[in-house]
């Protein structure tokens, strides 16, 4: 079963980041890339990603007169997503505790989402 | 067909070379390489005695391996881990053993099915990767982990064959209804759990439950012809053209079941397969002896009690004893955490509000399981019916 890790931001996590040495950013890091390594010898992580903070994001509408981007959302936004994973695992059960892994989980915007196709 | 003689004989290459060498790890690889090697040469060049040719190659193969430098050193660590090899003969053909060493209970559930598909049905990494619509790197490091955690343990048969059956029914399911993705059946799935099953049942042709999981396969794929529309929509029982249906294989899978039941003590796979039987055996659903099914269905609640068990008994219910004592039960049984949320529970209930002519209730609870599932044929098929509805 696929399952999608949907890590947020928001501004206090943005700003502990930020208030943080580069020893800690680094522990942070690392904890991710500890986190991606085991998914890997596994076979859980189909892939993940680090995004880009909010202030980089392009907003792009489709309409009558064409396609319109627009800049946005800005800094003041509440949530913003600040990553992802896409697990392949055994359960939903499974997928939450690998969740409970991610270091964002103790700011408590972590969430879990199963994977649908298409067809 | 040279593919389906190399995926015969996938396990008894690996059987024999483990027997001989002893090291599962490096054997299974050299056999992947051997039958890689057979499908290129094969078609131009077929050997007189092909599992020979194979336990040749895959043994040269092996060797070669070995000399080079980084097996070397895997090799070293590995001898002074491992038991020596055993000294069985090479002529056994132990399937049990190696199906059991591929479910064994260390392994997470998605190692074991791609092992089992790998090391005993022959599949390439590539071929299970795009089965399970994940990359294939991501299937080849569960291959490999898996194969790292099993350094070490002997090549004898251990444990219960239940673990087994899990494994396999699982692989079936996976074909039968794609729990995610784009498409109701694939084929390749369903047809290689049938054939890991019945060599199975060529190990432990007296065990009950081994042959009832072949009869419950064989009597569910039986009705894979008339599950989807030409237009590929997804068709309920109650509305598929029974002509369409695999008799051949509900010949079997009736004779195998029956079979069973009057030799074996009674276990939750034949069970199922009896339902199943029961479906298959009957013109359409007003003909249908739901009486036996719900019977059945006690007996299941009793031997394997499961969230799934329970709401397919209640639609047995509504058959027998009208939609309204189907609702009272499903009500009960919705209190539980597991199906709370299931979409199952909504598609049942809109089944009995409709039967019981609560039209806009079922046109509610349609609509409920579309959003619940994560099927996108099921999708499709919910919203008819909550569709049709309207019109009504």
């Amino acid at each position: 079963m696929k399952y999608v890790v949907l890590i947020y931001g928001n501004p206090e996590s943005r700003a502990a980041w930020a208030g943080m040495s580069d020893e800690q950013r680094a522990a942070g890091l690392a904890h991710y890339q500890q986190l991606n390594d085991d998914l890997d010898a596994s076979g859980e992580r189909v892939v993940s990603e680090r995004l880009a903070y909010p202030e980089l994001t392009k907003q792009v509408r489709a309409g009558e007169g064409g396609v319109l981007t627009t800049d946005g959302p800005f800094a003041e936004a509440k949530e913003f997503l600040a990553g992802f994973y896409l697990l392949d695992c055994e359960s939903l059960e499974r997928a939450t505790e690998i969740a409970g892994r991610v270091p964002e989980a103790s700011f408590g915007v972590v969430e879990v989402r199963p994977v649908m196709g298409l067809r | 067909m040279i593919p389906d003689l190399l995926r015969s004989l996938t396990p008894q290459v690996v059987t024999a070379l483990v027997r001989r060498y002893g090291d599962f790890d490096a054997c299974e690889d050299a056999v992947q390489e051997a039958l890689l090697a057979a499908s290129q040469q094969w078609p131009s060049a077929m050997p007189d005695n092909p599992k020979g040719w194979l336990i040749t190659t895959a043994s040269r193969r092996r060797i070669e391996q070995l000399r080079s430098e980084t097996a070397r050193q895997r090799r070293e660590a590995a001898v002074a881990l491992a038991e020596p090899p055993d000294p069985a003969p090479v002529a056994v053909d132990d399937t049990l053993t190696l199906l059991l060493l591929c479910c064994h209970p260390s392994l997470s559930r998605p190692s074991q099915v791609a092992l089992t598909l790998r090391a005993v049905g022959g599949l390439t990494t590539a071929e299970i990767a795009r089965a399970f619509l994940v990359p294939e790197a991501t299937i080849g490091q569960r291959i490999s982990r898996a194969k790292r955690s099993l350094r070490g343990e002997r090549f004898v048969a251990s444990g219960s064959p239940d673990r087994v059956l899990e494994v396999l029914y699982l692989i079936f399911t996976e074909g039968h209804t794609a729990s995610s993705g784009d498409a109701v059946n694939r084929v390749e799935l369903t047809t290689e759990a049938i054939r890991l099953t019945r060599q199975l049942r060529a190990s432990l042709p007296e065990d009950g439950e081994v042959t009832g999981l072949l009869a419950l396969m064989l009597l569910t794929d039986a009705r894979r012809p008339a599950r989807v529309s030409p237009s590929g929509e997804l068709v309920p029982l109650a509305s598929q053209d029974r002509s369409l249906w695999n008799r051949e294989f509900i010949a079997e899978g009736t004779a195998l079941i029956t079979g069973a039941l009057s030799s074996s003590p009674v276990g939750p796979y034949q069970l199922q397969a009896a339902i199943a039987a029961v479906h298959d055996e009957a013109a359409s659903t007003e003909t249908t002896d739901w009486a036996q099914i719900l019977t059945l269905y006690d007996l299941l609640r009793v031997v394997a009690p499961g969230p799934m068990v329970t709401v397919n008994r209640v639609v047995a219910l509504a058959q027998v004893a009208g939609p309204e004592a189907g609702l009272a039960e499903l009500a009960a049984a919705a209190s539980d955490p597991a199906l709370a949320a299931h979409h199952r529970v909504d598609a049942v209930r809109a089944h009995l509000l409709e039967l019981s002519g609560d039209v806009a209730g079922a046109r509610q609870a349609y609509l409920a399981a579309a959003e619940r599932t994560l099927s996108v044929p099921e999708q499709g098929y919910l919203r008819s019916r909550a569709a049709a509805l309207a019109e009504a």
